[in-house]
């Protein structure tokens, strides 16, 4: 299975801290992997260095063959990070703001109407604008926005907060269908029961460094 | 690398989505547009002198333009940062330089309504009158002040839009940057409207002007603007 995520010794720095202080990974292609610690232990600043947004101080990493040290803006179109906020347009509809994504890369109709399908966003609440939503509708609609972007790695941070237990169900059957149709998905969870169950892998890391790498039997 | 095809591709999805916004949601012309009508009323009354009230309409004009247009500015990045849109923008990698002509395309679209509406305010409530070409003269102005506010609106709109206090803050910002666009637009609209004994011919060299400072905000902010939103 190929590699889309490799990091070797890497340190990246907020300000003049040191959110990682050398961690080495390496991710294959179809891969869930949970990134566990306590808060402040680096998961953030680990998804942010992956979706190229932040720079690395030293080590080397390629996400997907791209260079972190010298192309990292070129990441930002391959990959999809999804953070606390869903990155909607609230006075948009579900469509609206599906087909604003879609229109950003050139994505056709059937694209759009495919990701509405997989998460389950099309029909009756197709119309529905995206501030009149819940939690959970919103965070299956800014999935789609990933698909439809064609994000081939979903970087996740904390997808599981603010959905009730159905939503989280939901979403976590979301995730292996999305990672059945060829994603990589990397999420950060203090849901350690819940998201252990759906990841393949488990990183644990603390201090900006890891303590381990265990394989689970997730994402059945 | 991104080429100008896709840089065009996303600078009119990003104009139509704002228009679509603003369809869905009709601030503008179920708040902003009647705020204009009623800031030009206000100066009715205080005023109150028909001679007085044309012979200052077109600063009138477009004082309540550059009130309405803070309000409008402050919608615009306001839609942006409710749901971390914009973060998004920029986290998916969408060129910045693209992302400043679709919302400039879509503030000129709104602030032009809002322009013509506040001239026909003028010329009902002031009983301010134009001849054709002076009418001609006085699309012209709106056009060119229009290019000119909507590209540095969109730049301190964008710089003002991850700042605390960006509610007060973009009025200190905006008012001193656009007072070149005040005071040529009201000069070229006194001309159109030859107010004060001006003449139509009077008002292209103000024109000019607008148009040079159009020019300059609109590639100041192509430039400026993915910086500003990227930190």
């Amino acid at each position: 299975m190929e590699t889309v995520i490799e990091l070797k010794g890497v340190v990246a720095v907020l300000g003049s801290f040191p959110a990682l202080a050398g961690v080495s990974l390496s991710v294959k292609r179809g891969e869930i992997l949970l990134l566990q610690g306590p808060n402040g232990a680096g998961k953030t600043s680990l998804l942010r260095v992956c979706a190229g947004l932040m720079p690395i101080e030293r080590g080397t990493g390629t996400v997907l063959g791209i260079d972190l040290a010298t192309n990292r803006q070129d990441i930002r179109t391959r990959v999809g990070l999804l953070g606390h906020t869903n990155g909607l347009y609230l006075d948009l509809t579900v469509e609206q703001n599906i087909q604003f994504w879609a229109s950003t890369v050139g994505a056709t109709q059937d694209e759009v109407a495919n990701a509405m399908r997989t998460m389950r966003v099309d029909g009756r609440l197709a119309k529905v604008k995206a501030g009149q939503l819940s939690a959970g509708q919103r965070r299956r609609t800014a999935l789609a926005s990933l698909i439809v972007r064609r994000a081939e790695i979903w970087l996740l941070d904390e997808p599981h907060a603010g959905l009730d237990a159905a939503g989280r169900d939901e979403l976590d059957a979301l995730l292996r269908n999305a990672v059945a149709a060829g994603a990589t998905v990397v999420l950060a969870s203090h849901e350690s029961e819940r998201a252990a169950g759906l990841a393949t892998r488990t990183l644990t890391i603390d201090g900006g460094a890891q303590n381990s790498d265990e394989q689970n039997g997730g994402a059945q | 690398m991104t080429t100008f095809a896709q840089r065009r591709r996303v600078a009119v999805a990003v104009a139509r989505k704002d228009l679509t916004i603003e369809w869905n949601s009709r601030i503008l012309v179920n708040q902003v547009a009647p705020f204009a009508a009623i800031i030009m009323v206000l100066f009715a009354f205080a005023l109150d002198n028909e001679g007085i009230l044309q012979r200052v309409a077109p600063g009138l004009v477009w004082l309540a333009t550059l009130f309405s247009m803070l309000v409008v500015i402050q919608r615009t990045f306001a839609v942006e940062s409710a749901d971390g849109a914009l973060d998004a923008l920029r986290v998916a990698g969408v060129d910045p330089s693209a992302i400043f002509v679709g919302k400039s395309l879509a503030l000129m679209v709104q602030l032009f309504a809002l322009e013509l509406l506040l001239v026909g305010t003028a010329v009902v409530l002031y009983g301010v009158e134009m001849s054709l070409l002076g009418f001609a003269e006085a699309i012209v102005t709106l056009l060119t002040a229009t290019v000119g506010l909507a590209c540095v609106g969109t730049l301190y709109g964008g710089l003002a839009a991850g700042a605390r206090g960006r509610e007060t803050l973009l009025p200190l910002l905006l008012l001193p940057v656009v007072a070149p666009v005040l005071i040529g637009a009201t000069r070229a609209t006194e001309a159109a409207f030859e107010s004060g004994g001006a003449q139509v011919s009077e008002g292209w060299p103000w024109i000019l002007l607008l148009a040079v400072f159009a020019v300059i905000f609109a590639i100041v902010g192509a430039v400026a603007f993915g910086p500003l939103v990227d930190e």
